[in-house]
């Protein structure tokens, strides 16, 4: 027996592409376009959520028999806070520079909207292993997106990858800068980001038409 | 081949054009066509009401009042590189008109520089164009002809041409082409392309090294130029009494943008729109009473004591209001951008708000902008984004001013009107 059945694989796989919780739901755009302007701020984020949103969805799939319906919003946003109270501890324990630059963005998480979106959605009328696959494929499709953004972002416009200076260095002028390229400052500033998940956009629905909404 | 040889070079072209028909470059081809020939199809079906002003014409109308002040500024950027040169050296130099500034070597050097940024804004956009109605097969539409004409006019000289490229893809696609094409942009291309420019290039475009050509590859050497702008100097708290006279302000003999610097040139250009009916006289009147009026408030407060001298901003707010006008790209801003018909308010009483509220935040950005004291550029983006809006409640209060009319209108029943009617002439 697989480990995963059909259904299992397209709850993982889903959000990737064709129900991606940014380009498609269009949910969780402010993180996206504050911390991506560098690569690396993009994949910790993106891996705090996948911890936050996989393991929020367990527990609360685990309490979903047990949760008054009228508090459901508070219990979710407390077991969402402590989540990402452990991920803000560890960050600054293990990496404190890169806390400072995700600074208020990490507390955020817990406002982010495919979080309660997937607890609301999914988590309170679904068995725990289910919950953790859907938790999981919707942090990957947002992390992916967010890469996907961090990385052109900080090639553009910072001319690095994860700090290293792929394109030469602009002082010196040497590697690119020496034909006379320079860094697109534009690429720095959160308003890029938009663009950037727009044309994100743009290139998925040509390719799959499907996802046009008509109107 | 005897017989296609009596064929005219006009009637072989619309034959290709009929073999091709249906095609996926047709429409690249029929742009290419059109732009020679009026195109031989007739409608078969209705009656339909023929203008004489077409797109095409409507922009060429716009293309040629821009023509003297390319020419002018060719000229210009020849005059400001020697001037610096002369001003650094030490010789004092004088305008006159005929003896150093009309000279075929202003001239030539103003052509090397600019018709290389003419051609890469005509060839890069018109590209896109073309591309973009092969994918999305539809014609090729016209709406980059002033475009690729204003984009020149209104960066830096020294601006390395594939930023102006990169910039051209930028604002072409995301300002133009995503939103559906000519006449469905919220924002004006050409100043979409700027603003990239201006934000993502930000040592080109602003700051006192790159207003005049080489002043830029020329700072920290032994024969350093200075290329700094009216407004820049005000900016820095520096008077410009005894630098440029009012008259060098209005006939354009200053540093700035390639074509922004002659308000007389402009002045020209937009009385030539007003009068072919091409641009709204509406906006160019009200920006220029709302940069007025903001500049009489700031005059106001420099003069009231409000703002000391040693202030930052004292050096622009008590620069004489009209003289914004005839400085840096207000007089070309409100004439060439601000009417762009399809980015602009549609209403007549939408116009006047939509120029009036561009006037007033030029001025307003220029004098609070520390960083770069123009303010056009993002004061007519702006007020495109609210075009919309403003024309959306101006049309809601005309409704609710006609139904307040319709409820009080006093309705005679039409037999006693009848009655009365008959009493009378009885």
């Amino acid at each position: 027996m697989a480990l995963l059945s059909k259904k299992d694989t397209n709850l993982i796989l889903d959000p990737l592409a064709d129900n991606n919780p940014i380009t498609i739901q269009v949910l969780g755009i402010c993180s996206a376009l504050a911390i991506t302007a560098e690569l690396k701020a993009s994949v910790v984020m993106a891996i705090s959520v996948i911890f936050v949103l996989g393991v929020g969805n367990v527990v609360i799939s685990l309490m979903r028999n047990m949760i008054p319906n009228k508090i459901r919003i508070i219990v979710q946003l407390i077991v969402v806070a402590t989540l990402v109270i452990i991920v803000d501890q560890v960050l600054k324990a293990f990496a404190y520079e890169l806390s400072k630059t995700l600074s208020v963005f990490v507390g955020l998480i817990i406002t982010n909207c495919i979080i309660m979106g997937r607890f609301e959605a999914f988590a309170l009328g679904n068995g725990p292993w289910k919950a953790f696959l859907d938790g999981i494929g919707n942090a990957l499709g947002y992390g992916v997106i967010l890469i996907i953004v961090g990385f052109f972002r900080e090639l553009l416009g910072s001319g690095t990858l994860f700090g290293i200076k792929v394109l030469g260095d602009p002082v010196a002028k040497s590697g690119l800068y020496a034909t006379g390229y320079e860094n697109n400052g534009f690429m720095i500033i959160p308003p890029a980001a938009l663009i950037v998940v727009g044309l994100i956009i743009w290139v998925q629905r040509s390719k799959n038409r499907a996802l046009i909404e008509e109107n | 081949m005897s017989r296609d040889k009596r064929l005219t070079f006009k009637k072989r072209l619309h034959i290709i054009k009929h073999q091709m028909r249906g095609k996926k470059m047709a429409p690249a081809f029929n742009a290419f066509h059109t732009f020679l020939f009026a195109p031989d199809e007739t409608t078969h079906n209705g009656s339909h009401v023929r203008a004489a002003d077409d797109l095409k014409r409507t922009m060429n109308t716009v293309i040629m009042s821009l023509i003297p002040i390319l020419i002018f500024s060719m000229f210009n950027t020849g005059y400001q590189h020697f001037a610096a040169i002369d001003a650094a050296a030490g010789v004092s130099r004088e305008l006159s008109l005929f003896g150093n500034f009309f000279t075929f070597e202003n001239f030539w050097l103003g052509l090397t520089l600019v018709l290389p940024i003419v051609i890469v804004s005509y060839g890069v956009g018109l590209l896109i164009e073309f591309i973009f109605a092969v994918i999305k097969g539809h014609e090729v539409e016209e709406g980059y002809l002033v475009t690729g004409m204003l984009v020149p006019l209104i960066v830096p000289v020294d601006t390395p041409l594939w930023m102006l490229a990169v910039a051209i893809v930028f604002g072409v696609v995301i300002g133009k082409e995503v939103f559906g094409g000519t006449g469905m942009n919220i924002l004006n291309p050409a100043l979409t392309i700027r603003a990239f420019l201006f934000f993502a290039y930000p040592t080109w475009m602003s700051g006192d090294k790159v207003w005049v050509h080489q002043a830029m590859e020329r700072t920290g050497t032994a024969d350093a130029i200075s290329g700094e702008t009216i407004l820049g100097y005000l900016a820095q708290n520096n008077s410009v009494e005894g630098v440029y006279s009012i008259s060098d302000m209005f006939f354009g003999f200053i540093p700035g943008s390639i074509g922004e610097t002659s308000a007389f040139l402009c002045l020209l250009g937009g009385l030539f729109l007003v009068f072919s009916k091409i641009a709204s006289w509406r906006i160019m009147v009200s920006a220029v009473i709302g940069a007025l009026a903001m500049g009489l408030i700031f005059n106001g407060i420099a003069d009231a004591g409000i703002i000391s001298e040693s202030s930052n901003f004292y050096g622009l707010m008590s620069f004489d209001f009209w003289q914004h006008l005839i400085v840096g790209g207000l007089a070309f801003g409100i004439v060439f951008m601000a009417t762009d018909p399809v980015t602009g308010s549609q209403t007549n009483r939408g116009k006047w708000i939509y120029g009036f509220l561009i006037g007033l935040l030029s001025v307003m950005i220029r004098v609070f902008n520390p960083a770069y004291p123009e303010g056009v550029f993002l004061a007519i983006l702006l007020m495109n984004v609210f075009a919309p809006t403003i024309d959306h409640y101006v049309i809601r209060g005309n409704v609710r001013r006609r139904m307040k009319r319709r409820k009080q209108a006093r309705i005679y029943a039409p037999t006693a009107a009848a009655e009365e009617l008959e009493a009378e002439t009885v």
